[in-house]
């Protein structure tokens, strides 16, 4: 499998403190790389990394083999999505918040395409729905979606199922799962929940003070 | 009461501002005893404004016998004092001082030049320095309600702001709502004076014409001319401001800076 992204010694200071320090791994196409570690080890530091949220002190990201920086971030984030631990949804319907990305491109996202994603994700008939009346599960079930709607080669997910209740939490982590196989999409997920990353990832990467401790399959860094 | 005991202006003058400052002072004490505290700052606020009121008084004393161009100095200075003031307001925003001092000086300063060319504006000195401060004055309190605004407004949306541009938005796009709220609420003093001009208040401009004997109606409509100035470059300057300030909110690579914590 190519690699869809790689990381070269990728490096974030603020002041003295290194956040992320050094950090090289590739991510191959439909890998699922689950990035653990305790807190305050750098993980979602790292991941914000990825879609240059935040700018790298040194070291860089290449997707699909071009240095990031010679993109425009818009692009860049377009094609590496994001869908964070607490689901921020714009004011407005569920179709508004679904169409965000594509019409920041100046197109309009059809509202078949729409209707589809939201089968997807569990939500059907909720095209018209105001978001303002949804529940933290379904909020995180149309951030999935809103995410998907721009079509993405990379999805990083931020802790997506941590601030969810026990009842959300394995519907939507198991619809992240089916997805990801369905799409064959290339993640990076950040969790602290080591159970969830052995059910859903395929490879671990470890970070302790933004320094990989270890970096392999789920067999080899969790079962050794 | 306190003119018949002092004849002489400046005595009276000194009385009338202590009379003034023990009124002020006694809010102070009304506060402490709320548990607010704010004699310190009230004190030299008081102080401070004496002084630089009296300082302002001796320098036009000045200007008045100088030749006229010299109030163009006089108003460039207010201006970067101005800025400087408002972007006391703008804590933890990249480049506060040059947005203000940007933003009043082709906001007011373009009212300013455009009603003196007008003949709007006396371009006696002792008519454009008193009309050109209100401006500038007006100005400055504008960008500093916008700088303020824009600044808690952008750290209470971190995540809307990001997830816009995680989702590709552009920076202006991703910011706008904000914009657009700064913006608007900066203009609420202006707007709220110009509609309770007359009925809640008579500004000490129409007054002071009043007193020196100017014709009542021609006082009262110059009053409105002076208002509708203050809207126009209050407006102008908090649009410039928010526009200035959208783009210092992100760096090249279109990330937020203003966050209010560090990652």
């Amino acid at each position: 499998m190519p690699v869809v992204l790689r990381t070269e010694r990728l490096t974030r200071l603020i002041g003295e403190r290194k956040l992320v320090d050094g950090v090289s791994v590739e991510i191959r196409a439909g890998e699922v790389l689950a990035v653990v570690g305790p807190s305050g080890s750098g993980k979602s530091s790292f991941l914000r990394l990825l879609n240059r949220l935040d700018e790298p002190s040194s070291g860089t990201v290449f997707l699909q083999g071009t240095d990031y920086r010679q993109l425009p971030p818009s692009e860049l984030r377009r094609r590496v999505g994001m869908v964070t631990q607490r689901a921020v949804l714009f004011p407005g319907s569920v179709y508004d918040n679904l169409g965000f990305g594509p019409r920041q491109r100046g197109e309009q996202l059809a509202p078949e395409l729409a209707r589809k994603l939201l089968d997807r994700v569990g939500l059907p008939g909720y095209l018209e729905h105001d978001v303002a009346h949804l529940s933290g599960g379904e909020a995180q079930r149309v951030s999935i979606a809103r995410a998907l709607a721009n079509e993405p080669t990379v999805l990083l997910l931020d802790e997506p199922t941590s601030a969810l209740d026990e009842a959300s939490k394995s519907g939507v982590e198991s619809l992240l799962k089916e997805i990801i196989a369905e799409r064959e999409l290339t993640c990076v997920m950040v969790t602290h929940d080591v159970a969830q990353a052995e059910r859903m990832a395929t490879s671990v990467l470890v970070l302790e003070q933004g320094r990989v401790q270890r970096h392999g399959t789920v067999g080899e860094v969790l079962h050794a | 009461m306190l003119n018949r005991f002092f004849t002489d202006q400046l005595y009276l003058g000194l009385a009338q501002s202590a009379a003034a400052g023990l009124v002020a002072f006694g809010v102070v004490l009304l506060a402490r005893s709320r548990k607010v505290h704010l004699e310190s700052e009230a004190a030299v606020a008081l102080l401070r404004g004496l002084v630089q009121i009296v300082a302002v008084g001796s320098v036009l004393v000045a200007l008045l016998r100088g030749p006229q161009w010299t109030s163009i100095f006089l108003l460039v200075a207010m201006v970067l004092a101005a800025a400087a003031i408002s972007a006391k307001r703008a804590k933890g925003i990249p480049g506060s001082y040059r947005i203000a001092a940007w933003s009043i000086s082709c906001g007011a300063g373009s009212v300013i030049a455009v009603m003196t060319i007008l003949g709007v504006i006396d371009t006696a000195i002792t008519a454009l320095i008193p009309v050109g401060s209100m401006l500038i004055a007006n100005a400055m309190n504008t960008t500093g309600l916008a700088l303020n605004r824009f600044r808690s407004d952008v750290l209470a949306h971190v995540g809307e702001i990001e997830t816009a541009l995680a989702l590709g938005a552009k920076p202006n796009e991703s910011i706008a709502p904000y914009v657009q709220s700064s913006f608007e609420s900066s203009l609420i003093p202006a707007i709220d004076s110009l509609r309770s001009l007359g009925i809640v208040w008579i500004p000490g401009m129409m007054a002071g014409m009043l007193v020196s004997g100017s014709r009542p109606i021609y006082a009262a409509i110059y009053q409105f001319v002076v208002m509708a100035m203050i809207f126009a470059s209050s407006g102008l300057t908090s649009l410039l401001c928010t526009m200035l300030v959208r783009s210092h909110a992100f760096t090249d690579a279109e990330q937020l800076l203003l966050r209010g914590e560090s990652h």
